[in-house]
């Protein structure tokens, strides 16, 4: 039986929830309040979520949960040297975090401050009609303000830790990174769980990469079957600016990713690259759009996806390339192998062009594995399981090598043969 | 090396091998000719434990193993290399990437240790030689953007690595010139010895000037009807099948 869809109001998701205490524009928050107040989840009619149902988490109604004790970071470290921070349930835990001061480079949360410097969040995050960014700013549990100094390359990757620790618990985060003129550096963010169950992470990141700025952010999306993960990213590039994006999806009963670059200066270049290894229930969705508003950028997209057992993907990418935005290179790609009759993936590029000397291509692509390619290693004595272990690794790979990062490409590698038994 | 007894297959229900009985022992080069439709092909595959097809009847005993039982692997383990008439594409794979785990597959099932880097290089080098197969071409994927030529001589390649007991050579010849013909050929009779033995599936007697079979076989509607010397092949090259369908059809 369909239960009707005022069972799912939002204010039942926020009933144990509390509002923020942090300190951002008034206006975000008396949107947020409108945004949410009497609505309810956005349903597979809205065509943002025409594939994604979010029925199994409507009908949640977490807890904040406070963090742990005897909490350590350093299993979930992705990378053996430099920072990292650790949020359990939302909650800066920083016993748990391995923090030393760094030149050029500034971390401290929201409620650290000045009013000045609060002006800059949200200022270009949507809040009407995208309830989980009206839910990461009226229910903000904490912010990290990212700051990165002009002409400074923070040699070792930044890292932040996501945990979730408790059963039906929420968290709800908002990072906030700037990165100065012609400054270099990388992030890794992980999200994983130990000893949670549905339970939701809510996190909106911001990033404005500054003129002729090189910033690369890399995700490694780990949480276990039966939590739910939220994440958008809304990015700003200025004129000769890099930015490039890895996004890997291992594990999550639901997990969407909300991408958005305004690439807002000419000469940038912009890469993103996701890679989703899918099996028992899992549901991974990619919303991406590359928004090119000036002339003279490249970007580049790959995604890629293996699904295995009754699993589900969405990809949406949409390119822009507006009005006056000529001489634009824009390539997008996505590419699924399904290993089940029951895997499904729902996959959908779109570009939309306004301006008349531009270079842009868009594909897609869907198949199982070659069972000819299978049957000719097997008969060159290479077992079955082996020979498609060999095919799936050779057709993520293509995407998984973009990133240059050896502790990430390690940690996935171990994770891939924890979890498929493979071995690269 | 194998004893191939009333061998029945079909696919989809339809019956292509009709009783087809072959023995070629070790040291030896037998060559099956035959015309369109013949059933050759799918002697190749039917060896080689394609899926597709359903051996319904028949016993193929290969050095003292009942062939049949095994899996495709068991049976390349076994010591059984089928050289592809279409080599495929494999993009993303390194062609020695894939003969390392296919060679260390094999050992494992032998009870032997997985090779050594080292020595597994040494190999590509001296077995890349002996098809003039360009080292370069050995670390690219899998035929991917190999001209056909290059396709034949990487499966002469791959066959060279593995050392076979018994190699089946589906229309190895189809689609090369003279000089890749003459390549692939010195390759294969580089590799003959008196403990493996040879199948040269062909349409052609062009092949069997530079591969000199022991005997040949006439593989017709889904039999062997009739063997002989080398110069069988050559007797069919000047007069057709003709004769052969003739000859059946009166019986």
């Amino acid at each position: 039986m369909s239960e009707t869809q005022t069972d799912r109001t939002l204010s039942s998701f926020t009933k144990h929830l509390r509002q923020t205490e942090i300190s951002l524009p008034a206006h975000l928050i008396t949107t947020s309040l409108n945004e949410l107040n009497g609505k309810s989840f956005p349903t597979t009619r809205s065509e943002a979520w025409k594939y994604t149902r979010l029925t199994k988490l409507s009908k949640l109604s977490p807890t904040l949960a406070s963090k742990q004790d005897g909490t350590n970071g350093t299993p979930f470290a992705i990378h053996s040297t430099g920072n990292f921070l650790v949020l359990e349930n939302g909650a800066i835990h920083l016993d748990a975090s391995r923090f030393e001061t760094v030149t050029g480079l500034t971390i401290k949360r929201f409620s650290e401050c000045n009013a000045e410097e609060l002006q800059h969040i949200g200022s270009l995050l949507t809040l009407e009609n995208e309830p989980f960014n009206a839910l990461n700013t009226a229910y903000l549990q904490e912010g990290i303000f990212i700051q990165i100094a002009d002409k400074v390359q923070i040699e070792a990757p930044i890292e932040l830790i996501h945990l979730l620790s408790k059963v039906e618990c929420s968290a709800t985060i908002r990072l906030y990174i700037h990165v100065g003129k012609f400054a270099k550096a990388e992030m890794t963010i992980g999200t994983w769980a130990a000893g949670a169950d549905k339970s939701i992470l809510n996190a909106v990141t911001e990033i404005h990469v500054g003129e002729g700025a090189h910033f690369t952010l890399q995700k490694l999306q780990c949480e276990d079957e039966g939590n739910f993960q939220i994440c958008t990213e809304e990015i700003t590039q200025d004129k000769d600016s890099v930015f490039t994006m890895h996004t890997v999806t291992l594990n999550g009963t639901l997990v969407r990713n909300n991408v958005r670059v305004r690439v807002n200066g000419t000469n940038c270049e912009t890469n993103l690259y996701g890679a989703y290894l899918l099996k028992g229930n899992q549901h991974t969705d990619n919303h991406t759009v590359i928004d090119h508003m000036m002339p003279h950028c490249n970007s580049n997209e790959l995604y890629k996806g293996v699904i295995d057992e009754q699993a589900t993907a969405v990809f949406n990418g949409k390119v822009f390339v507006r009005k006056d935005a000529q001489k634009i290179n824009a390539f997008q790609s996505n590419g699924n192998v399904l290993m089940t009759d029951t895997a499904a993936v729902n996959s959908k590029p779109e570009l939309e062009i306004y301006a008349d000397d531009v270079k842009c291509s868009h594909g897609s692509t869907t198949g199982q594995l070659d069972e000819e390619a299978v049957f000719y290693l097997q008969s060159r004595g290479i077992s079955e399981r082996s020979a498609r272990n060999l095919l799936v690794e050779a057709f993520i790979g293509e995407v998984l090598d973009k990133n240059d990062n050896q502790d990430f490409v390690a940690k996935t590698n171990a994770i891939l043969n924890e979890r498929f038994g493979w071995e690269r | 090396m194998i004893t191939i007894k009333n061998l029945h297959a079909s696919i989809d229900g339809k019956e292509i091998l009709k009783g087809l009985t072959l023995e070629v022992p070790a040291g030896q080069v037998h060559a099956i000719m035959g015309p369109n439709g013949a059933g050759k092909s799918t002697l190749a595959s039917v060896l080689a434990g394609r899926e597709d097809y359903e051996v319904t009847e028949g016993s193929v005993d290969f050095d003292g193993v009942d062939l049949l039982e095994l899996s495709t692997e068991d049976r390349a383990r076994e010591g059984m290399f089928l050289a592809f008439q279409y080599p495929v594409e494999i993009p993303g794979v390194s062609n020695v990437n894939f003969l390392r785990t296919a060679l260390n597959e094999i050992r494992e099932y032998r009870g032997k240790e997985a090779i050594s880097a080292k020595d597994f290089m040494a190999m590509v080098r001296e077995k890349s030689a002996i098809v003039e197969l360009d080292p370069k071409l050995a670390s690219r994927a899998v035929n991917e953007g190999f001209s056909g030529g290059e396709k034949k001589r990487n499966e002469i390649f791959q066959m060279a690595m593995l050392e076979p007991k018994l190699a089946i050579l589906d229309e190895t010849d189809s689609g090369l010139d003279i000089d890749a013909l003459r390549i692939v050929a010195n390759g294969v009779n580089k590799l003959r010895s008196e403990k493996n033995a040879t199948i040269v599936i062909t349409h052609y007697q062009r092949l069997l000037d530079y591969i000199i079979p022991d005997v040949v076989h006439v593989l017709y509607n889904g039999r062997i009807v009739k063997s002989g010397p080398k110069e069988l092949a050559l007797e069919l090259e000047e007069k057709g099948y003709d004769w052969i369908k003739a000859e059946q059809e009166a019986k």
